[in-house]
């Protein structure tokens, strides 16, 4: 088992940190900076302005002009000054290509994945210690733990239903020793008192499962518009190869998708795989949709030294799934073999599989291959 | 400034503090003289003899008469009313349908102009400036034709801080018999703004760039230059500018102006020193720096610059976080970054007009001030030019 981490030690003046907070408009965010003013921090409010596609410039979710206008409100309850960075340009050509090429590929992308790595924790990062910041510090529910060897650990946020640990697990040591999450040790009930408190707007953002950059949510007209190559009709066929029917390009379907798939069976089909080389869609029951093996590949060792022997670990397949038991049998290129003990449904590659003990995140990878 | 132990106004061309001496003035009629000029009763004639007051105080500065001081909102509405109004009547009277204005207006005129010719369908043209942003009379004088309706040329550029040749391009409007505006709202509280001189018949100011208070301005109409009102209503101003007088805010700027005006030979002195210092330093420290704007036909408190390679706003922002309030010389806080037009009419090339920063100088500045800026303006366009390339 992973060693259990000490007390996270934060600089014991305040008043000589500075901490960049980005601010989104929303509860959680206002309350994160809010609460390190309470602690004497320095604190500066930052908003990235995101890209939208052509003619949808105000749309982005991250960063509507009501998003930012409710940004600078709360900076302004805080009395911290307010910036707005212009990140169009970098994360079209991080996020959004990296959206565009998953696609193409017969991927289900998680850009989120990519937007926090490159966008938020490096080129924010970037922002905020070139404005003479010590630390950027976020809404996310989860925290960091500096364990006995010096090494920076994500922890799993107390409340669970909210932990966002699964999106962060692509970060990096020194990107986790600069990055403070001041709503890991509360629950959203908690966060949404406490907002009362400091005479802060409760509302919450919309939670959604769209992107921000798809104004309206539409991945398919997305993909259709930015990368018509990827849009071509092919077979749909069954796990004994046999033609059922026909779909209208692999970008339009997920792994476990069901309806719209315009079949008619005795058994309720499930989309088990997307063969990119033949461009088929496989359907078969739901008996032939769990798996039991994932190669994942891209690993990332948040909390941990690169495992050499193999480990037991709960995982997440999807950032809303349930953890399922696995053992994990790390590679020698890198990558690891995760062996579920009962099969997992909805395994889609493209998305990351991230292992917890408990409540620390060891990390996760992308996952490319499953049976 | 709860975040900043020192923090320092350095963008006195966006807006001025109110002057002491200025909101006393004020503060009598808000609500012990509040009457409304317009009535007949004393409560009403005590507020018409500070507004008559405050405009004969206005005119005795720009050397003109009281029944050319026409009160206003602001500078914008100030020059709305000198381009659409002069515009409207010269057509209805002469048929005129062409406009002459400069490509480094105030907004204020430039769209205005630009309303004009979309909506209205007047010709407007744009004359040349020189490296400096600077308008040459010999330009004026070939554009110029009987079929203009109007020139409006800036006194001083906003961005910039150029003075342009004003007496020079009247004189020669005047012999043609075509009215002459300009939009002195940067200059009003540094350079002298006498119409006679300055051969002007047209000229906005706003209060708040001379330590008066936002939300009044004035424009001079020299009399019988054809003009007619663009905001109708109950009469006020001649019948120029319809809407109950603010007492209160007109007294302040007549307060203001003179108090700059009697001021400005003595403190115009002062804030050179502090303003040619600051220049020749960021320009021997700061590699791939340059000034913009003339080297000495510049407003007396205004610095401006561009560093190659650099993102302006962010420039800005990481001042501001330093304790310096500064500006790129057109606002903007969208983050979205567009060169500004007036650097780019320059011939100065965009990755070099996107880093622009403007310093401009006031009454409080000191110059302790400026070498405390100095002293991290190097390290901070460093910090920008980095971001930059990543």
């Amino acid at each position: 088992m992973v060693e259990p981490a000490a007390v996270y030690t934060q600089s014991t003046r305040p008043e000589r940190t500075c901490v960049v907070v980005a601010l989104s408009g929303g509860v959680d965010s206002a309350v994160a900076a809010a609460l390190l003013v309470q602690q004497g921090y320095r604190v500066i409010g930052m908003m990235m302005r995101l890209w939208s596609e052509t003619g949808q410039e105000d749309n982005n979710r991250c960063c509507t002009p009501e998003a930012m206008a409710k940004a600078r409100r709360v900076a302004g309850i805080l009395g911290i000054p307010f910036y707005t960075i212009d990140a169009q340009e970098f994360f079209h050509k991080t996020v959004v290509s990296y959206f565009i090429e998953g696609y193409s590929a017969g991927l289900t992308p998680n850009p989120c994945l990519v937007c926090n790595r490159e966008v938020r924790w490096d080129f924010l990062l970037n922002h905020a210690l070139s404005f003479g910041a010590d630390y950027l510090a976020t809404g996310h529910y989860a925290r960091v733990v500096r364990s006995h060897n010096e090494r920076f650990q994500l922890h799993r946020a107390v409340d669970k239903r909210k932990d966002q640990s699964y999106v962060l697990h692509v970060l990096s040591q020194e990107q986790l020793a600069r990055a403070l999450f001041p709503l890991g040790e509360f629950t959203k009930v908690q966060v949404r008192e406490m907002a009362r408190q400091f005479g802060l707007p409760v509302a919450d953002r919309p939670e959604s499962q769209d992107l921000c950059f798809l104004g309206n949510g539409d991945y398919r007209g997305f993909i259709a518009r930015n990368a018509p190559e990827a849009i071509r009709p092919g077979a749909i066929v069954n796990t004994q190869s046999e033609v059922l029917g026909t779909h209208q390009g692999l970008a339009f379907y997920t792994i476990g998708q069901r309806k719209g798939l315009g079949l008619s069976s005795l058994e309720p089909l499930y989309v088990v795989e997307k063969d990119v080389e033949r461009n088929t869609i496989v359907v078969g029951t739901i008996a032939e949709l769990g798996s039991r093996e994932l190669t994942v590949e891209q690993m990332n060792w948040v909390s941990i030294d690169p495992p050499r022997e193999p480990l037991r670990s709960e995982v997440k397949i999807r950032y809303r799934a349930e953890e399922a038991p696995a053992t994990i049998h790390p590679q020698k290129d890198g990558s690891v073999v995760m062996c579920f003990d009962e099969p997992v449904r909805g395994v889609t590659r493209g998305q990351a599989a991230v292992c917890f003990q408990g409540d620390i995140c060891l990390g996760g990878g992308i996952i490319t291959a499953s049976k | 400034m709860r975040n900043n132990e020192r923090y320092i106004y350095l963008d006195y061309a966006a807006t001025t503090p109110v002057d002491p001496r200025v909101r006393e003035a004020m503060i009598p009629f808000f609500s012990e003289h509040f009457g409304n000029p317009s009535s007949v009763h004393r409560y009403g004639q005590k507020a018409e003899a500070a507004l008559e007051d405050s405009r004969e105080r206005v005119a005795a500065v720009l050397g003109c008469s009281r029944g050319e001081v026409i009160f206003t909102s602001c500078g914008s509405e100030s020059d709305n009313l000198a381009l659409r109004g002069v515009a409207f009547a010269r057509r209805h009277r002469d048929h005129t349908n062409h406009i002459l204005i400069t490509p480094v207006e105030h907004h204020a005129v430039s769209r205005t102009a630009a309303s004009l010719a979309t909506l209205h369908g007047f010709e407007v043209e744009t004359l040349e400036v020189d490296e400096y942003g600077k308008v040459a009379a010999s330009d004026v004088a070939e554009r110029i034709r009987p079929e203009t309706a109007l020139v409006s040329v800036i006194y001083a550029n906003n961005e910039i801080g150029t003075v342009n040749p004003l007496a020079e391009i009247g004189k020669l409007c005047r012999e043609r018999g075509i009215p002459f505006h300009t939009d002195a709202v940067q200059a009003a509280g540094y350079l002298p703004v006498d119409v006679e001189r300055l051969h002007v018949d047209l000229m906005s100011i706003g209060a708040h760039k001379f330590y008066g208070p936002k939300g009044v301005g004035a424009l001079y109409v020299r009399r019988n230059t054809p003009i007619t009102a663009v905001h109708t209503g109950g009469g006020q101003e001649f019948g120029l500018r319809a809407g109950t007088h603010n007492i209160p805010y007109i007294v302040g700027m007549a307060e203001a102006l003179e108090l700059a005006q009697q001021a400005r030979n003595e403190e115009n002195e002062r804030l050179e020193t502090l303003r040619d210092r600051l220049i020749q330093a960021v320009l021997n420290s700061i590699p791939d720096s340059r000034l913009t704007g003339h080297p000495t036909e510049r407003l007396p408190n205004h610095a401006s610059f561009v560093f190659r390679g650099i993102d302006g706003n962010t420039l800005l922002m990481m001042l501001d976080a330093a304790g310096f309030a500064c500006s790129s010389g057109s606002a903007c806080k969208t983050g979205n970054p567009e060169p500004s037009e007036v650097l780019l009419a320059m011939g100065i090339p965009p990755e070099w007009a996107l880093g622009s920063l403007r310093v401009t100088l006031g009454r409080s500045t000191t110059l302790s001030d400026i070498e405390n800026l100095l002293g991290v303006l190097p390290r901070i366009v460093e910090e920008c030019r980095q971001l930059a390339l990543n």
